[in-house]
């Protein structure tokens, strides 16, 4: 078996637009569904063709709001994407839109894991967030996921207007106490993007020492659990840490399909149009739907290796970072490698700017 | 050569925006000594700077005809920094006109001129300006000359120069009253040099007055203050294109060229004399000129020092009135400790540094030249706050003092004197000018002068108060000085002399100030005002919590990995202040908000 290989399909199709989002997302767009599918399907077979693609170890469809798609879109689309044994596929759901129906076409098409967009068990709190769901459904869609066999994933967001500590404490409690327990979590510090609804309101915009705090929580519930941290906003069961997104972290090679993805093949970063409607005119057209790319030359490919390995629980060779006084509390020593302290891990972006580079690749 | 009798020499002494510019323009006009086709406004004043701001700096002079006269009109600079050069441009003139607007009265520094030029014997024909004006009140504005001055009423003409209206008759009374110069041709050459400039081609071009004596083109000079020697290159008169002459008499008014490339050979109020023949005695009232005020200056962007230095170079070329000489800063990195006559003159040098040598400059908080008396006997004398001796080496510190003269409409008579009181000032007297106004005379520091002074003068009197100022010599003060630490580390650019019972307020503002503009590190910052060993104030930036991208999947690493190589490259310009990281525009803003 060879390298990991990552597919990633993008499917920007979703119900309503949340506040934060700042995704490559649209609610008026469904009548493009078919013709969408079936140009990630062509994407896939030029590029099978002419890149040489690698069966892929991981496969994961990302959104938008993949579980709007008809389960035979999805599968059509998996369909075409080469795997090797093993493989996980992941797919993104919102939790009510989770259906027995789904559930089964997508288990026949081959996905092994489904990623819950929670958020918040907290109605006041989605409401804050601008994001138009019932946490009532979260129960029974967990529920059917582990019915129908698949690994599952919980996405929330902390710090998000009219969140106290307390709301945030049961979102945890709730999340832990689904059936069955979700053997991964990911948690993420509410962020303004630009251009969002939320930027445009400062009332609503989080502080950080909140943030910091809200963090220091989750930590504590989710590893309490026997969820452990391995990247800044993940934890997992050992054993359930998500491969697609770990092969990101690794700097390894995958291929984005859709509008707005993004592919990597040893340095060399592109990306497809971001919208859905350009990208199906260029596939069907036979054009290709690259917007633009970049060639990482050397000094920048070892920094970013860096930069991510340093948000993972396998950190960064200790002489990438000066032995600071400052420094110290932020990080733990792991043999020739350091890795980020619970205080560290919320000032990574600090630590990656102190980050010597070049210095020796990690393995 | 002119005979003496017929010269007439008198420079015109007004109030900024009273006038004198556009008086000088019709002068130029009705004497027919520019051709209509290319008079501009403000014809004298040369300089960018000077036109905009509608103030003179350097004196110009020029000659013009007159029913069977010459008259050479002398202008002053018209700014209380530059008091000196003004007293050089009265003493080369036998007369002065005193040009008041006519709805605003005669202001601080007018009067103080007017005194000069009476201490000078000069012969002042007062004219009401701006009679045209609908709020032109001339008849109190007279009464009160005539109150202060001693001018009667009846003799102060009304114009208008805006209109012309008068100045006809200006010229006339200046011709009837201002006695005609009188000089021994037959005694040695006395020369009074009363404003010097530097020509690229040139080199040194003198504005000069001869009292005795005759000066030749052909003569080989003796400069008696700075002691040297130089041959005549070219003299002439102004009227007002330059065009040269042979010889100038007594009482007579022109420019000297001598071959001078150092403007500090020709300061105002030098002598020259023939070097075969010198006079046996200097004219008097020769003074070196004394930067009061000081400051850094310094380029924002470092790499910027080279170029900053060659353009103080180049300005002192043109003005040797300013000083400066290299300073380093712990915060500010490498600039220059310049030293000014005074507040306007620090402006304007700054400006010009910046507008025509396209520097982005910093400059720290003004201050002025200490003396510390130390215990072991000796005295120091520093201008620059983080100079000043340790104080258990100084018995105790003299600081400058002003006699600062304000001329102030009644009703405002009690918020300014709290702003006197506020900043130390001593009331001298207080008398009444007329009904409505009155002048108060202030003994008061130059320290508390220099920082806003003015700005809180014009804003609590809505601009109707004038202020004149000179140096009054030194006086022992309780004096401090303010350090602030950032994370214990002491920063020089913000440290401060200032009166001990100032230090706590000085010191919270700053902290707190810093505070806002002092980036969260990854440690607690405090932020502390000092006095010797003992902490005034205390801020503290506290650590921050959360740095860190929340997402990072495969779409957000190009664009992550961007955002830390711009950070990264902001990092780089980040001065370090011990372990503290402060952005340069930080300290640019604490500074700003000193001014």
């Amino acid at each position: 078996m060879g390298d990991p290989f990552g597919v990633y399909v993008h499917v920007p199709f979703c119900a309503s637009r949340c506040d934060y989002c700042a995704f490559a997302s649209w609610t008026d767009r469904d009548h493009l569904m078919a013709r969408y599918a079936a140009a990630c399907v062509t994407e896939l077979g030029r590029a099978a063709a002419a890149e040489a693609l690698p069966a892929a170890t991981t496969v994961f469809f990302g959104g938008g709001t993949p579980s709007r798609l008809p389960g035979e879109l999805l599968a059509e689309i998996l369909g075409a994407v080469a795997r090797r044994p093993g493989a996980e596929v992941t797919a993104e759901c919102n939790p009510e839109g989770a259906t027995p129906a789904l559930f089964a076409s997508w288990r026949a098409a081959g996905v092994t894991r489904v990623s819950f967009g929670v958020q918040s068990m907290s109605p006041h709190v989605l409401a804050g967030l601008g994001r138009r769901h019932d946490p009532a459904a979260v129960p029974g869609a967990v529920a059917l996921a582990g019915e129908a066999g698949f690994e599952v994933n919980v996405d929330l967001i902390f710090g998000g207007p009219g969140e106290s500590d307390g709301d945030w404490a049961a979102t945890l409690a709730a999340v832990l106490a689904l059936e069955p327990r979700p053997a991964h979590v990911s948690a993420y510090a509410l962020t303004v993007e630009p251009g969002t609804p939320l930027a445009a309101d400062r009332a609503r915009h989080p502080d950080e020492d909140v943030q910091a705090r809200r963090y220091a929580m989750a930590d504590a519930a989710l590893g309490g659990a026997g969820l452990r941290w391995y990247e800044v906003s993940n934890w997992a069961v050992p054993g359930h840490e998500c491969r697609h997104n770990t092969l990101y972290w690794r700097q390894g090679d995958y291929r984005g399909i859709g509008c707005a993805a993004h592919s990597h093949r040893r340095g060399r970063r592109w990306w497809n149009v971001r919208t859905p409607e350009r990208y199906v005119a260029a596939v069907e057209e036979g054009r290709s739907p690259v917007a633009a790319e970049e060639t990482l030359d050397a000094d920048r490919r070892a920094f970013e290796a860096l930069a991510l390995a340093l948000r993972t629980a396998e950190g960064v060779p200790a002489d990438a970072l000066d032995d600071e006084p400052e420094l110290r509390p932020l990080l733990s020593r792991r043999g020739d490698r350091v890795v980020l302290t619970l205080r560290g891990r919320l000032l990574a972006d600090e630590l990656s700017r102190r980050l010597r580079v070049p210095t020796i690749l990690p393995a | 050569m002119l005979d003496p009798a017929t010269i007439r020499n008198f420079s015109i002494i007004s109030h900024v925006d009273h006038g004198k510019s556009t008086l000088s323009d019709r002068i130029l006009e009705l004497t027919e000594a520019v051709d209509p086709r290319l008079m501009r406004e403000q014809y004298l004043d040369s300089m960018d700077i000077e036109r905009e701001r509608g103030i003179t700096i350097k004196a110009q002079n020029v000659r013009v005809q007159w029913k069977g006269h010459v008259l050479h009109l002398i202008d002053t600079p018209g700014h209380v920094d530059f008091g000196y050069e003004v007293s050089r441009s009265l003493a080369a003139c036998e007369g002065a006109v005193l040009l008041v607007d006519a709805s605003q009265g005669i202001q601080a520094q007018t009067l103080a001129t007017s005194y000069q030029a009476l201490e000078h014997d000069l012969e002042i024909v007062a004219a009401l300006n701006k009679i045209d004006l609908p709020a032109a009140d001339p008849d109190r504005y007279a009464a009160e000359i005539e109150q202060v001055l001693g001018i009667p009423a009846r003799d102060i003409l009304h114009i208008s120069a805006k209109t012309g209206d008068g100045v006809a008759a200006l010229l006339d009374a200046v011709v009837g009253r201002v006695p005609p110069p009188t000089g021994d041709r037959e005694a040695p050459l006395r020369t009074l040099i009363f404003d010097s400039s530097y020509d690229q081609y040139r080199g040194v071009v003198s504005s000069v007055r001869v009292f005795d004596g005759t000066l030749r083109a052909t003569a080989r000079l003796r400069y008696m203050q700075a002691g040297s020697v130089h041959d005549v290159e070219e003299i002439g008169v102004r009227s007002p294109s330059a065009s040269p002459v042979t010889e100038l008499g007594p009482g007579e008014v022109g420019y000297l060229i001598a071959g001078i490339k150092d403007l500090s050979e020709a300061r105002s109020g030098e002598t020259v004399t023939e070097a075969a023949h010198p006079a046996a005695q200097a004219l008097a009232g020769y003074r070196d000129p004394k930067p009061m005020v000081f400051c850094g200056l310094y380029p924002i962007d470092g790499d910027e020092l080279p170029e900053l230095r060659e353009a103080l170079e180049r300005l002192r070329l043109n003005d040797s009135s300013f000083t400066f000489e290299p300073e380093s800063s712990g915060a500010l990195g490498f600039g220059f400790r310049c030293g000014f006559l005074g507040l306007l003159h620090m402006e304007i040098v700054r400006e010009r540094l910046e507008r025509e040598f396209d520097l982005s400059l910093i400059a720290t908080a003004p201050s002025v030249a200490y003396t510390a008396v130390l215990t072991e006997g000796g005295e120091r004398r520093f201008d620059n706050p983080s100079e000043m001796p340790e104080a258990s080496a100084v018995d105790h510190v003299d600081e400058p003092m002003l006699k600062a003269t304000l001329i102030v409409p009644s009703e405002y008579i009690g918020t300014v004197m709290d702003l006197c009181q506020s900043r130390r000032g001593e009331l001298d007297r207080m008398e009444y000018i007329s009904p409505e106004r009155m002048e108060l005379v202030y003994r008061i520091p130059l320290a508390e002068v220099v920082v806003d002074f003015f700005d809180q003068l014009k804003s609590r009197t809505k601009g109707y108060a004038s202020l004149d100022y000179e140096p009054d010599g030194y006086q022992t003060a309780n004096l401090v000085k303010v350090d602030l630490l950032i994370n214990h580390v002491p920063v020089d650019a913000f440290s401060t002399i200032v009166h001990k019972s100032q230090a706590d307020s000085y010191g919270r503002r700053m902290t707190e100030k810093l505070r806002e503009l002092i980036p969260r590190q990854l440690f607690d910052v405090p932020i502390q005002a000092a006095v010797g060993g003992r902490i005034i104030a205390r801020e503290t930036v506290k650590a921050k919590r959360k740095d860190v991208l929340a997402k990072c999947y495969g779409g957000d690493i190009t664009r992550k990995r961007k955002l830390l190589e711009r950070q990264k490259e902001g990092k780089k310009k980040m001065k370090a202040i011990g372990r503290v990281e402060v952005p340069q525009e930080a300290f640019i803003s604490a500074l700003r908000l000193e001014d």
